[in-house]
């Protein structure tokens, strides 16, 4: 079961990889938002996924965290694009 | 023992799947709007499954520490509340800032 685990980051690996050309080359800045938002939410499956491919149960607090961040970072990066001014 | 894995497999291809169709229309799709169509609904639906499949794993070759279990239902849940608002967000500001939305017959942007 360990080596289906390591199969299945691999593959979420590959779509980081695919979503990370559109974080680059995308056109205007809400694609780039939207492309590490999407990153950023399949860092978290991965992380879990690594978690039980190294039995360490420490990485799943590690995604709580991340998922927290991303999630408030993508807010400010989304308001701050609306307004032109972080002040709400 | 076989069943639940059996199971558990079947869960997390379904999740990379959905996350697969995410990514590739992520890349394919012409607009902006279009793009975060796709991501917004397979992603959510993707790491569901996955989260899921994994959760159903733990408490059937690690019952004895049920803590983790309720350390990725928290995950879970929090994934489906999070991710569509953010996608709402990010949505809802490129409207107000005036990015137009692709109609049929123009090229990719």
């Amino acid at each position: 079961m360990i080596s289906m685990f390591l199969v299945i980051g691999l593959l979420i690996v590959v779509t980081i990889l695919l979503c990370l050309y559109r974080a680059v080359v995308g056109p205007g800045v809400f694609n780039r938002v939207a492309a590490v938002n999407v990153i950023g939410t399949k860092t978290v499956v991965l992380l879990v996924i690594m978690g039980y491919c190294f039995e360490r149960p420490l990485f799943f607090d590690i995604s709580l965290l991340y998922a927290m961040l991303n999630f408030i970072g993508t807010l400010v990066f989304a308001k701050y694009l609306e307004r032109g001014e972080l002040c709400f | 023992m076989l069943l639940i894995d059996v199971i558990v497999t079947i869960l997390l291809g379904a999740g990379m799947f959905f996350m697969f169709i995410g990514a590739i229309g992520l890349l394919r799709f012409p607009d902006f709007y279009t793009r975060l169509h796709a991501t917004g609904k397979c992603d959510t639906l993707g790491e569901g499954l996955i989260i899921a499949g994994l959760i159903i794993y733990h408490l059937f070759h690690y019952p004895g520490i049920p803590l983790v279990a309720v350390k990725l239902l928290i995950l879970f849940i929090f994934i489906f509340i999070a991710n569509p608002t953010a996608t709402h967000t990010i949505v809802k500001a490129a409207y107000n800032k005036g990015l137009k939305p692709w109609r049929l017959g123009e090229g990719r942007r």
